[in-house]
């Protein structure tokens, strides 16, 4: 990766890349297989949760391209089911619960920290073979025959379907336990890693969104395995758990779920929350506006998202008091989360801002998350949910939210911590193009859905009545261009990866943590253990004087 | 301003509101979603203004320190606290107004299966498959239940939904505001033909609907006969007919009498809601979960005189005959004793919230 002609001496102002450090300190693969280096762990990560996305990816195309017209277009019905519930097992499991916390939190969480590595090195590469297991297991029950239960997997269909499941379940049941022992592994970190003069309110606000979906991981995880376990007992062992046939309660499985599943949301969306704060102090040169309120509201979205999953379940013949219970507790959710879209916007406020790659991102991801946010709100009440339930508005809310929040967030990670991770720099117009055409197409993909559900789209269907067929039209039409997007990406990017300039140790001169070292960092992070004497994503020079702005 | 609400359906694409809740749905579902839109193109816009008004005019430029103050900090939580609890408020009270049905609401069994929808008008009325008639301007309350796995009763015209679920009856109501025909949709993922279990509700006026119920008691009748000893998915009976044809597959009347007379077990005549003494010398009333457990777990109570001789039912009998049997025993009635179809109901309606 490094070649030693660009180590030249002769320019001492031109950027270098460290003769030595994590990517080539060891080489072969044999090396990376048996690495517990966290950098490592983390690169080994992004490659498997990219390979993930290009799946999931070419499954929802696949679906889109199916949806273009009223009746059977590329495939029939069962491929159909099947193909959808690839497409939510794949996204769901194998990328979106990962993506942000197994590769930036894994790369960067020691490095913000002041650490060497996590609390348990070897734990952390056990979770990534857990990883690959499970995705093994789930991708080879996929082709051999197929699930096609949704990523739902409701009983009794689940219980009663002919298909194969099985592999899918035991797939799920593995990944979970990769999601609890990382989740393990960096609430450890947090508490017992951090460099001398780190105290908790030192801490950078992704550590904060990190810590706290580490939490929801480790509580809520095994909930998701109990109930993937008890639906391979009812199928194998044909006991009545959730078939009323057999004296089962199909809505308990619900619960259940939910329960998980819920919170899950919160796993996928949190660590993207962390990023936009990380960003948006880096490119606005700023201290991030209200600190204290962001990572605390992390903490409350992390709590109050535990007693929410009964909102997923308000038209199951679950009771009107629980209905409403849940649907109030639901609103303080928003409340969260509007707490931190303020904060991030009034951090722009008389900033210096650098309007690079990431900041279309950014600009894309305030307006979806204020408006997928507010639509969970819609969909949280009650008689509003009645008919949007089970249609396309609830699957345009979620795709807002995991493709216009996680997503973004994601691709905003990937560009501004590329450097650090690789030591060179994307092109800044390839990015501006890819970056603009995704926030577009997006916008076009999923703006339709929530006509189509306003008019009565359901969910799943594979046939559909034909005054629905213009606005599917367009969203897939949408999608041509968000794909057309991601494939610009992947090219500049692997570019980048073999002949992008050279970055230099912090081309965006943040004031993160993590840019105290050298980028690629070395095998062991720090030469010297680094010494806190500031707060985090503070632009202040030692005892520089700086006006202060009361708002 | 029924214009404007008539111009932001069309710009939604929301059906047309053709029952007494739809409006109600609307109302707020404009209210929500113009503020939703308002706060999140502001939010947008605010961040791209200040992308321009602050961008960067020199390198490493430092900037001021900027700090909330306590009343920031309760703006921006009391804000949008208000209006998520505003819409809460009136969302929970537009429910509770959908989930309480009229008392006098004329009742429709919903019998959901793969891939179709069947409904049937209590002991006397007629049945069909996919095709749902009712009187506009009078509620109606479907009484649903699946044979196989979860399905969703789901009219968008209607802005009604209601997940049908196999073991037990869940119940939604509307009331019809202008004849015509309405698309039934499943909404609930229930396999291969999931996308195709359509069906239709068709709306006509009172009058016009009492003369077609009319003409298809007659014609039920003669159906019946027609269909004697067809059995399965192809049924066309009522629910209390198909009851009737369980009880006689599976031997029940060997031993429970239709008559009155007691035999190895109690007469089912008049059983229903009937207060029975036990063994132990508790009483039940015999409502349809003492009468499904008394299938399941016979031995469990025992009512005072017989023999615990009743074999167990589980697994020999799939919930939507059990559902059926217990119809059957609800409509033995003795003459004059009978009761009204609409009391048939499985649930009582729940009175009305205060008004």
């Amino acid at each position: 990766m490094s070649q030693p002609s660009q180590l030249s001496t002769e320019h001492p102002d031109k950027p270098v890349i460290p003769a030595v450090n994590y990517l080539n300190a060891d080489r072969g693969v044999w090396s990376w297989l048996t690495t517990i280096d966290h950098k490592r762990i983390g690169v080994m990560y992004l490659v498997s949760v990219l390979i993930a996305f290009l799946l999931g990816g070419i499954f929802a195309m696949a679906l889109r391209l199916e949806l273009l017209t009223p009746g059977p277009t590329i495939m029939g019905a069962n491929t159909y089911n099947r193909m959808f519930t690839l497409h939510g097992v794949v996204m769901i499991f194998l990328f979106m619960i990962p993506a942000i916390p197994g590769v930036f939190g894994n790369f960067l969480l020691p490095l913000m920290l002041g650490a060497k590595d996590v609390a348990f090195p070897r734990l952390n590469l056990l979770s990534l073979y857990l990883y690959w297991t499970g995705a093994t297991l789930a991708l080879s029950g996929m082709i051999m025959g197929g699930t096609d239960t949704g990523w739902t997997f409701y009983a009794p269909y689940s219980t009663t379907t002919p298909m194969t499941l099985f592999p899918v379940l035991l797939g799920v049941f593995i990944l979970g336990f990769s999601s609890i022992l990382t989740g393990l592994n960096f609430i450890v970190t947090v508490h017992t890693l951090r460099a001398p003069g780190m105290g908790w309110m030192r801490l950078q606000l992704f550590v904060w969104a990190i810590y706290a979906t580490s939490i929801i991981q480790v509580l809520a995880t095994p909930v998701i395995g109990l109930t993937v376990m008890l639906i391979g007992i009812e199928k194998v062992g044909h006991f009545g758990l959730f078939d009323p046939s057999r004296g089962g309660d199909p809505v308990l499985f619900q619960h259940m779920f939910w329960f998980y599943s819920h919170p899950a949301v919160y796993i996928m969306v949190l660590p993207s929350m962390g990023v936009i704060s990380e960003a948006i102090a880096a490119f606005a040169r700023k201290n991030i506006f209200g600190y204290k309120m962001i990572a605390y509201s992390s903490l409350g979205i992390a709590f109050v998202g535990f007693f929410a999953w009964g909102h997923h379940m308000f038209v199951s013949g679950q009771s009107s008091l629980d209905n409403g219970a849940f649907a109030a507790i639901s609103m303080l959710v928003g409340v969260f989360t509007a707490i931190k879209v303020f904060n991030w916007v009034a951090t722009l406020y008389r900033g210096s801002i650098a309007v690079k790659t990431p900041l279309v991102y950014i600009c894309g991801f305030l307006f979806f998350v204020v408006f997928g946010g507010m639509t969970g709100i819609a969909v949280a009440t009650v008689s509003l949910d009645v008919h949007w339930h089970d249609t396309y508005f609830v699957i345009a809310h979620f795709h807002f939210i995991m493709v216009g929040a996680v997503i973004m967030a994601f691709l905003i990670a990937l560009h501004y911590w590329f450097p650090k991770m690789f030591g060179r720099m994307y092109h800044e117009g390839w990015g501006m193009v890819a970056a603009s055409l995704i926030v577009l197409g997006f916008n076009a993909t999923f703006i339709p859905q929530f006509l189509l559900g306003n008019a009565g789209m359901p969910r799943r269907y594979y046939i559909y009545p034909e005054r629905y067929q213009a606005l599917n039209v367009a969203s897939t039409a949408g999608a041509s261009l968000l794909a057309f997007g991601f494939l610009i990406i992947l090219i500049y990017l692997i570019y980048a990866l073999v002949r992008g300039p050279i970055a230099g140790d912090n081309p965006w001169d943040s004031r993160g943590y993590e840019w105290m070292t050298t980028s690629p960092p070395p095998k062991h992070n720090f030469d010297v253990t680094p010494v806190i004497t500031q707060d985090s994503h503070s632009y202040q020079e030692p005892g520089e004087e700086v006006e202060h702005v009361v708002i | 301003m029924s214009a404007i609400e008539d111009l932001l359906r069309q710009i939604l694409w929301l059906p047309e509101p053709n029952s007494t809740f739809a409006p109600r749905v609307d109302q707020l579902h404009f209210f929500v979603i113009t503020v939703t839109m308002i706060a999140s193109v502001l939010t947008g816009l605010l961040a791209f203004f200040f992308f321009f008004k602050y961008r960067e005019r020199k390198p490493r430029q430092s900037t001021p320190l900027v700090i909330p103050s306590v009343k920031f900090e309760i703006a921006v939580i009391s804000v949008p606290l208000f209006f998520f609890l505003l819409w809460f408020v009136q969302g929970y009270k537009d429910y509770v107004w959908y989930t309480t049905p009229p008392e006098n609401a004329m009742d429709v069994y919903v019998m959901a299966k793969k891939w179709m929808w069947k409904f049937s008008y209590g002991a006397e009325g007629p049945n069909a498959i996919a095709t749902l008639h009712v009187p506009a301007h009078r509620p109606v309350r479907l009484l649903m239940t699946s044979r196989d796995v979860i399905h969703s009763f789901f009219v968008p015209d209607f802005r009604i939904k209601q997940d049908v679920i196999p073991g037990r009856y869940t119940e939604t109501w509307f009331e019809a505001t202008k004849p015509g025909r309405y698309q039934i949709l499943c909404s609930q993922y229930c396999g291969t033909w999931h996308s195709q279990m359509w069906g239709e509700v068709v709306v006509m006026e009172g009058p016009e609907f009492d003369q077609w119920m009319l003409e298809q008691r007659k014609g039920a009748l003669s159906a019946r006969v027609d269909s004697g000893g067809d059995d399965g998915p192809a049924f066309h009976g009522s629910i209390v007919e198909y009851g009737k044809q369980v009880a006689m597959n599976q031997g029940c009347v060997k031993c429970h009498s239709l008559d009155g007379e007691p035999h190895i077990g109690p007469t089912w005549l008049d059983l229903y809601n009937k207060k029975e003494v036990l063994e132990n010398g508790e009483t039940v009333i015999a409502d349809e979960a003492y009468l499904t457990d008394s299938m399941i777990d016979p031995r469990g109570k025992i009512v005072k005189g017989f023999k615990p001789v009743m074999p167990t039912y589980k697994g020999r009998l799939a919930a939507p005959d059990a559902a059926a049997l217990v119809e059957f025993i609800k409509s033995l009635r003795t003459p004059g004793l009978e009761a009204v179809p609409s009391k048939e109901a499985i649930y009582e309606p729940a009175k009305p919230a205060q008004h």
